[in-house]
């Protein structure tokens, strides 16, 4: 039945493709308009993609077993926590310079909360300097969680998750400070960086920590990638938090989206052979005004 | 040249230059100019969001325009605040709650658009050899098929996967490469003007004293 359903959905996103193309809608002022028709594509690419992650998501909730290949990268934080802890200095984790609002810091905060565990377990302190307001009672959250699921909720410490500053440079310094005067051994920084990110991996590089960093930000990861032990490249991080979390809900979201992708290299694929022999038709079905 | 741009000049040099004591190592200049960044940066914002976010979007409309709806989002964002105290602190999971979720709505359909199908639309090109832009095409085509096998975490990367995983990862690092360039290039060029800068502050300042 389920395989039935998929081809019935199958065959309405198709007939929505090659039929009722939007750029057979006259133009028309749409500024008062509660629905674009020009933007069609759009709402069934929505519709689609949404149908494919829940039925995922179901899945992964049922308890079906979804594998998940390893990531080179998690295997360092483990590594690098316990450096810290046979040092006997702290851990470092940055989470990014952006929003609570920004996926990549949801992800580096489920990140956090694993993170936090570990070094519950080891005993080790742990630094989450902060830049956003809006971040911190997240991270405390993902902290204290992370203590109390270790099993030692008495060894967390408030004042170790620090908001910084807003600004950008001042978060950067502020950052450094810490890295130079603190020492830690191991430096984790994972969400969305701008231009701080070079400042942050190379203090870091030259306090001899050793450095694991992801993000999804593509300018910040050539940064990353050559003053970092080890980097998490653009869509690793969001697979890592649902790699360390196994919430079902990630886990399920994940494999939904490995499916897209293997349903865009199809499109991508026929859309390059039609515009080759010279039918543009399906091409032109893409295009967003 | 009147005394205050000497002077304020003269400030903005000395904080550049204890910041580029950074370099030797850590010192109790660099400690100044970088406490005086982060404490002057909070105040500043302080004062921008009063200014520019509560007057403007609650104090205006609500006393000005009796728009009394416009309290709700400052009721939301004082709820925040209950997490200075242990009692009353899950009060503000609400706001924070209400925040993500305005967010990721918005978010979705556009990241949708820019990140996807425009992209998908954009690569979408014809192959040919009459000419090299044919060729680029390929490239362009090969490169971001081979680029997203690489981002399969459904299957290991080996066999033919692998393969192809490992071509897309040598392509994103050929990017990576490039886009470092491009950077550092940037970066140097802000080295270059502050070091313009230094220079046209020592103009200044001996123009000032010996009127040469």
């Amino acid at each position: 039945m389920k395989v039935i359903s998929f081809i019935r959905v199958l065959f309405f996103f198709l007939y929505f493709l090659l039929i009722a193309s939007p750029l057979s809608f006259a133009q028309e002022d749409l500024s008062q308009s509660w629905f674009n028709p020009h933007r069609v594509n759009m709402l069934i690419f929505l519709i689609f993609f949404f149908a494919i992650i829940i039925y995922f998501i179901d899945r992964a909730k049922k308890g079906k077993s979804l594998f998940i290949r390893r990531i080179a990268g998690l295997d360092a934080i483990e590594e690098a926590v316990g450096r810290a802890t046979e040092m006997g200095k702290p851990v470092l984790f940055i989470p990014g310079i952006e929003d609570i609002d920004q996926i990549q810091t949801v992800a580096a905060m489920i990140i956090l909360g694993n993170v936090a565990k570990m070094v519950a377990a080891y005993d080790t302190p742990l630094f989450v300097p902060i830049c956003r307001p809006m971040v911190v009672p997240v991270a405390e959250e993902r902290v204290k969680e992370g203590y109390a699921s270790a099993g030692r909720p008495d060894a967390y410490n408030r004042d170790n998750v620090r908001y910084i500053s807003d600004e950008q440079f001042a978060y950067a310094a502020g950052v450094q400070g810490i890295m130079l005067r603190d020492r830690p051994a191991a430096n984790l920084m994972f969400g969305s960086f701008f231009a701080e990110s070079l400042m942050l991996a190379e203090t870091g590089f030259l306090t001899g920590a050793i450095q694991v960093a992801g993000t999804a930000n593509i300018h910040q990861l050539p940064f990353f990638v050559v003053a970092c032990d080890y980097t998490i490249i653009g869509e690793e991080l969001f697979a890592s938090s649902a790699y360390l979390s196994k919430e079902p809900k990630l886990l399920g979201s994940l494999k939904g989206s490995d499916l897209t992708k293997a349903i865009i290299i199809g499109i991508l694929a026929l859309g390059a052979i039609l515009e080759t022999l010279g039918i543009t038709q399906f091409t032109r079905w893409f295009f967003i005004e | 040249m009147d005394l205050g741009t000497i002077i304020w000049n003269t400030i903005a040099l000395f904080l550049t230059v204890c910041i580029f004591s950074f370099l030797y190592k850590d010192n109790p200049f660099y400690k100044f100019a970088e406490h005086l960044v982060v404490g002057v940066s909070a105040g500043y914002f302080a004062i921008i969001l009063f200014y520019n976010g509560f007057v403007p979007k609650v104090w205006i409309p609500v006393t000005t325009r009796g728009e009394w709806w416009y309290l709700l989002p400052a009721i939301l964002g004082v709820m925040t605040w209950t997490r200075f105290s242990k009692k009353w602190a899950w009060i503000s999971r609400f706001s924070i709650a209400f925040y993500m979720g305005i967010a990721v709505g918005v978010a979705l359909p556009l990241e949708m658009q820019q990140r996807v199908v425009k992209q998908l639309h954009a690569t979408m090109l014809p192959v040919h050899f009459m000419d090299i832009q044919g060729f680029w095409n390929l490239l362009i085509i090969l490169g971001v098929l081979c680029g997203l096998v690489y981002f399969f975490f459904s299957v290991e990367h080996k066999g033919a996967v692998g393969g192809a995983a490992r071509l897309g990862i040598w392509i994103l690092m050929i990017g990576f490469g490039a886009g470092f360039g491009l950077t550092v290039m940037g970066r140097i060029s802000l080295l270059a003007d502050r070091i313009q800068f230094m220079r046209e502050w020592y103009l200044m300042v001996t123009q000032a004293l010996w009127g040469a």
